[in-house]
């Protein structure tokens, strides 16, 4: 059992959690993940560690609601807890002090590039912080970014904060403005990666995703992580998270995203409904 | 016979029970299990067979030869004293059948189900030379279910505490037997699995139809009975390394029992359309995480009208056959050799028939197509012939030039084959392996590193569940040795 220790809505939808799992605080590195089963029947599914403190024991987690099994995570509270907690997984982001670099967010994807951030500043780079959101209201971990970010720029799509477009706006012109720019990372989206991929291969700007596929064990068993980089079957949970953007297959990836669409769709319809007629009889 | 001389006799090994004359025993036709009809069991995950009940057990014993030179027992990996358990199940004294079973294996229930016996205990049986062999694996299976039925298993005792610890790594078969046998011994045992539940291929891998998970489930807990620890949500290499077991949290010796459950793939194009899984992650989401049961179960697989498996041996089958239970049309599999040359168990292959797999030999795929949406739309495959044999005397595939068919699939399973998962392997220092990522150990069970075991699936490669049964007990009497040598050595 992995105790809720807190729980904070962050966003509409999107919530903080800090949970108890000492052995993956101790050992998290940034980059790493955690794949997590909230309840009994429940589905396996993969989070960031947003951040952890090795010495209450406790890992963060961000978590925006799409679909049956992240709903059911938003809706726990301080003293619920996860079934099964494991981790850390995944190869850490490997942390060099290379100069100047642009860490661009699309939506929770921000909760995933934001301990990279961190620790790219930590290691002495100079940050460039790229965030997105569709709106105002849903923009995330602002302060922790303009924090650990030496220039930061925040996007919605319908310019009620920040700069009126895409993240990719804005990258266009940091690059323009920058010329000693040595890295790109990228989180978010998949066809937010895959325009970021686009743009900065134009530049041969070596640019890092970390993908988000379909995942189950996290331990390299299964194979529905698999993706193909520059043409090679690499799979994600044991190969990456993090791959050079420029090699991905993003629109394989797009495409294997989909399979279990209309399931989930079901499944969630089928878990709102539960919920709505539970609240009516209370 | 009088009272007395029979009591002396009762000490002899070799008194014989069974009152009928050997060839009268000889004469008796195997037993037949209860099976469950083939239109009713492709419609559900119900085990197939139901075993033997008390009289097919008694008939069925009545047919052993108690030889005085027993070549099944030499033939069964772990040495199970057969005669004499078959003996005890004639005399029905079933509590003494199943002891003396658990001597030699802690997983009756499991192994008396999946065990290829047909080419092990069976395959040597006297009684095969005229008639059809014992049924040992059913006789097994029977007595091991009786003991989980009437509920009085009591654990073995265990006469001393070492007070040394061992770590084990991975919840198989391999690791659980380990355990079990390390605890009798008197050490303080903790496994640690990756999963959230122990039982590695037996839980995720073997589909419930052929070994019900309630019966792993029953042999786990008998595991933990004997104060094993379980550690779920910990992969060692990630969550903890096998150098922090030894230098942090002062674990003696350490058994790697991680198997060997990395999917392979052909490497052909469309292998990765939407459509088309590995045999581990189909059987992983119907069989660990109960997507059978979906929506009750929150874990999806979607399983389309004509299904198409890839490979010959057990996992193809039971992809093939999980696959038939989830509502296809039709499921085809393609296999590159000829029949004979199937790895699969001859009693799987007829099953798989038998629930109208559709089986397509000397076919081998070479491209999936798909549609606009990116899912599966076919399959092609060439043609093949045998020819010359290879190292292991299996006559080689060869393509016919220019010969393909392409049949409709919009769900492909590959399943040839699994590679060790090389977590462990990268982050232990010293630990010597194989090209193939395998773990290599000597005739002991020990890895190039002092302190460090290793067997079952992560050192040979696939292989068998009664083996890394086998290799689980091989080193713990190696651990055994070496941690008794390592605390003398420490006194003196
Ligand atoms: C390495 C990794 C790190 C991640 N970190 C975070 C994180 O920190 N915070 C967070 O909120 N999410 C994160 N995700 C995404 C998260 O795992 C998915 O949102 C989650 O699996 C959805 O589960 P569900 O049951 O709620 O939705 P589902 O019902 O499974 O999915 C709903 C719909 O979303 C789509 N979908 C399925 N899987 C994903 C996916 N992996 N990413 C995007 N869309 C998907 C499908 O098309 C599906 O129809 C991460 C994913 C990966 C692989
Ligand atoms: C579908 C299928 C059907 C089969 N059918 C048969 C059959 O009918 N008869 C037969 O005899 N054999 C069969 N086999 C083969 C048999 O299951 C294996 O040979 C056997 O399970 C190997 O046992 P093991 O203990 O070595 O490892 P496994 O059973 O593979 O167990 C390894 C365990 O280690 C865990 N693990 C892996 N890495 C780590 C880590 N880093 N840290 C912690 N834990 C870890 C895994 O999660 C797993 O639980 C079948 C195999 C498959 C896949
Ligand atoms: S464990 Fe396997 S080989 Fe040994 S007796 Fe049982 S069925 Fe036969
Ligand atoms: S070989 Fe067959 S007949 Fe002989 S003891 Fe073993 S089971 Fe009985
Ligand atoms: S999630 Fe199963 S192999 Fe990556």
């Amino acid at each position: 059992m992995y105790p809720v220790i807190s729980k904070t809505t962050i966003a509409p939808g999107i919530s903080r959690l800090e949970v108890e799992a000492p052995l993956i605080a101790k050992k998290r590195k940034p980059g790493n993940f955690v794949i997590v089963m909230p309840v009994e029947k429940g589905e396996r599914i993969p989070l960031t560690i947003v951040e952890s403190d090795p010495e209450n024991g406790t890992i963060t987690l961000i978590v925006q609601a799409i679909g049956k099994t992240t709903h059911i995570i938003n809706k726990m509270e301080a003293g619920d807890h996860f079934i099964d907690v494991v981790g850390p997984l995944g190869e850490p982001t490997p942390i060099k002090n290379v100069g100047t670099v642009v860490c661009v967010g699309g939506g929770v994807g921000t909760a995933v590039i934001y301990p990279m951030a961190k620790a790219l500043k930590e290691a002495g780079n100079r940050v460039i912080g790229i965030i997105g959101a569709r709106n105002r209201e849903m923009v995330i971990l602002k302060n922790e970014m303009a924090d650990c970010s030496d220039e930061l720029h925040i996007t919605t799509d319908d310019g009620s904060y920040g700069l009126k477009g895409f993240v990719t706006d804005a990258l266009a012109q940091v690059i323009d403005e920058n010329k000693t720019i040595q890295s790109v990372y990228t989180t978010g989206p998949l066809p937010m990666m895959k325009a970021v991929a686009e743009q900065t291969r134009k530049f041969e700007l070596h640019t890092m995703a970390s993908l988000n596929p379909i995942m189950m064990d996290g331990t390299g068993m299964c194979g529905a992580c698999r993706v193909s980089v520059g043409g090679e079957l690499k799979f994600t949970c044991v190969d990456g998270p993090e791959f050079d953007a420029h090699k991905v297959n993003f629109n394989e990836l797009i495409q294997r995203n989909k399979t279990y669409f209309n399931q989930e769709k079901k499944s969630l319809d089928a878990y709102n409904e539960k919920c709505k007629t539970r609240g009516a009889n209370v | 016979m009088s009272e007395r001389k029979r009591a002396r006799n009762n000490g002899k090994a070799n008194e014989r029970v069974i009152h009928l004359k050997p060839p009268e025993r000889m004469k008796i036709p195997r037993q037949q299990p209860i099976e469950k009809e083939p239109d009713y069991r492709v419609c559900n995950f119900e085990e197939v067979s139901d075993g033997f009940d008390v009289n097919l057990a008694s008939e069925e014993a009545l047919r052993c030869l108690e030889c005085k030179d027993p070549v099944c027992m030499k033939a069964c990996p772990v040495n199970i004293d057969i005669r004499a358990f078959i003996r005890l199940i004639y005399k029905k004294d079933y509590d003494s059948a199943i002891k003396k079973i658990r001597e030699s294996n802690y997983l009756p229930a499991i192994c008396g189900r999946v065990c290829p016996q047909e080419s092990l205990c069976e395959n040597v049986c006297l009684v095969g030379k005229r008639n059809e062999p014992l049924a040992i694996g059913k006789l097994e299976r029977f007595v091991a279910d009786y003991e989980l039925k009437n509920g009085n298993f009591s654990p073995p005792e265990i006469k001393e505490n070492k007070g040394q610890k061992v770590a084990v790594v991975g919840a198989g078969p391999g690791g659980l037997t380990a355990a079990a046998d390390l605890a009798i011994r008197g050490y303080e045992v903790t496994i640690y699995e990756a999963l959230h539940e122990a039982g590695g291929v037996l839980k995720y891998g073997i589909p419930e139809f052929r070994l019900p998970k309630h019966i792993v489930d029953a042999e786990v807990d008998r595991v933990k009975a004997l104060g094993v620890k379980i550690e779920t949500n910990v992969i060692i290499g990630r969550t903890l390394t096998i150098d922090e077991l030894f230098d942090e949290m002062d674990f003696e010796a350490v058994y790697i029992g991680t198997g060997a459950g990395s999917p392979r793939f052909m490497n052909i194009p469309g292998e990765n359309l939407s459509g088309v899984y590995s045999a581990s992650e189909l059987l992983t989401r119907v069989n660990l995480m109960k997507a059978y049961k979906f929506p009750e179960y929150d874990t999806p697989l979607k399983i389309g009208n004509r299904v198409a498996v890839v490979g010959g041996g057990d996992v193809a089958m039971d992809a093939a056959r999980t696959s038939a239970r989830l509502g296809p049309e039709v499921v085809n599999l393609f296999y590159r050799r000829s029949r004979e040359e199937m790895p699969a168990r001859i009693e799987e292959i007829h099953h798989a028939e038998e629930e109208g797999i559709h089986f397509h030999l000397l076919t081998n795929p070479v491209e999936i197509f798909g549609d606009e949406n990116g899912w599966v739309k076919a399959i092609k495959c060439q043609k093949m012939e045998l020819g010359e044999p290879d190292e292991e005397g299996r006559r080689r595939p060869v393509p016919i030039d220019g010969e393909y068919i392409t049949m409709d699939a919009d769900t492909v399973v590959i399943a040839i084959g699994q590679s060790p998962n090389p977590i462990i392997q990268q982050t232990t220092p010293g630990l010597k392996t194989t090209d193939w990522g395998t773990i290599i150990v000597d005739e002991i069970g020990a890895t190039s590193r002092e302190g460090i075991f290793a067997g079952g699936d992560i050192s040979r490669g696939g292989a068998t569940v009664i083996e890394a049964v086998s290799d689980g007990k091989r080193a713990s009497r190696s651990i055994d040795e070496y941690l008794t040598e390592k605390k003398a050595v420490l006194k003196t």
